[in-house]
């Protein structure tokens, strides 16, 4: 085993585990953040595909531009600080720890 | 009955109906606050529960809602997966020949650079061989940019779902405000690289990894930290709604009508008089440097516009 088959190897489970957890996860903010590191671990194994110039591309719209959307969607629709999900997660018993991001500036790179 | 519909339909034509108006205004969620808000979920979801049964019938329609639900997902998910793992165990392996495809990827790999010019084949490609479906591309994008316009812009009937603070000040005042420090200090070293760096990929796609969709992609990008760093009066000034409808009808038609000259002569047997240029050189591969040049305005003005579009919902007044 060579550095470069590990190395691979450790990419694309980190690929796989991202995609995997992107569904998973109920808080839609840290869901554009995986989706985001997903992206950057696609760039690099583009890269290692030799395929420079899709690895350019999907750093510059996956990573960046797409999520930049996202996060702007989910300020715009409020998403962090709905009565929904007030309610929920009170039943989880930190009704207070639910981030609100209306005061943050979530754009940008 | 139906003089009443066809009255509603002529009042919506002339735009004095408004049929969603009924839908809850986001703008007035916000100004509520918080406890408030919180009581008004809670008495929704009572008001909801409050009729005697209601409870236990939602939750067995709920429960067998779901219970279909998850097994309908598991199994079109598996399936699918099922699906792709076939088909991946059926390619090639990585870098080896491909029987099947291997006539034209040779052809490409022998003959791409004396006949595109392009020492970048990826280039001569996509730019050269494959240019239609490049072109169907871009035109994919410009689309996207006119769905997000339909249904972002911002006109007189939802100025009301506006942050207060626009509604307050004016939109266009709110939004040339620029008061991150860290994102202004930044921007002043990283834009000057990231614009040569988009330039530089968008120029040197016949040479070298890059061309239109990264070049552009990354200019775009670019001009989205320059609008959140110093505001969007700042871009402005250079980048109007007007400036994108110019340069992006102007990249479609040049890119159409040099690609029709092409094709028409090509399919035709007659020689295009383009010059194809020394193979590394800046001015080379013939078409594929305005060619990519087009490509990257259009990228540009879709990637600025969507965040535009989604962040104030106009692309910038004249």
């Amino acid at each position: 085993m060579t550095f470069t088959v590990i190395f691979r190897t450790i990419l694309l489970v980190l690929l796989i585990v991202c995609a995997v957890v992107v569904n998973l996860t109920p808080n839609l903010l840290q869901a554009v953040v995986i989706f985001m590191s997903y992206s950057s671990i696609m760039c690099v194994i583009w890269l290692l595909m030799e395929s420079p110039d899709l690895a350019i591309t999907e750093a510059a719209v996956g990573a960046g531009v797409s999520g930049t959307l996202f996060l702007m969607t989910l300020k715009k629709i409020r998403a962090q600080d709905s009565g929904d999900d007030i309610l929920a997660s009170e039943e989880d018993g930190h009704a207070d720890e639910t981030p609100d991001t209306d005061g943050k500036k979530v754009d940008g790179e | 009955m139906k003089k009443d519909w066809k009255q509603k339909v002529d009042r919506w034509l002339a735009g004095d109906l408004d049929v969603m108006a009924h839908i809850t205004d986001g703008a007035e969620v916000r100004d509520v606050p918080r406890q408030e808000r919180k009581e008004n979920a809670r008495a929704a979801q009572e008001r909801v529960l409050e009729t005697a049964g209601a409870k236990r019938v939602i939750s067995a329609e709920r429960k067998g809602f779901y219970t279909m639900y998850n097994v309908i997902a598991v199994i079109s998910c598996i399936t699918l997966i099922g699906v792709l793992l076939f088909t991946v165990a059926n390619l090639p392996r990585y870098g080896e020949e491909n029987p099947r495809t291997v006539e034209v990827v040779s052809r490409y790999v022998e003959k791409g650079l004396e006949e595109t010019g392009a020492v970048n084949i990826v280039s001569g490609m996509i730019l050269d061989y494959r240019a239609f479906d490049t072109l169907g591309e871009s035109h994919v994008l410009f689309t996207a940019l006119l769905c997000v316009m339909i249904l972002l812009r911002r006109d007189k009937k939802n100025e009301a779902m506006a942050p207060a603070g626009a509604r307050a000040l004016g939109t266009d005042a709110y939004y040339n405000i620029a008061k991150d420090p860290i994102m202004r200090t930044v921007g002043a070293f990283l834009l000057p690289s990231i614009f040569l760096y988009g330039i530089y990929i968008l120029l040197n796609g016949q040479n070298s990894p890059g061309g239109g969709f990264s070049g552009g992609a990354v200019m775009g990008a670019g001009l989205i930290i320059f609008a959140s760093a110093y505001g969007f009066g700042t871009v402005d000034r250079f980048f109007t709604e007007r400036a994108s409808r110019i340069i992006t009808f102007v990249s479609l038609a040049f890119y159409s009508f040099a690609k029709g000259y092409v094709f028409f002569t090509g399919a035709n047997g007659l020689d295009n008089h383009i010059p194809k240029g020394t193979p590394g050189a800046i001015l080379s591969g013939g078409m594929i440097l305005p060619l990519d040049i087009a490509v990257g305005m259009v990228v540009a003005c879709t990637m600025y516009g969507f965040y535009s579009l989604f962040k104030r919902g106009s692309i910038g007044h004249d």
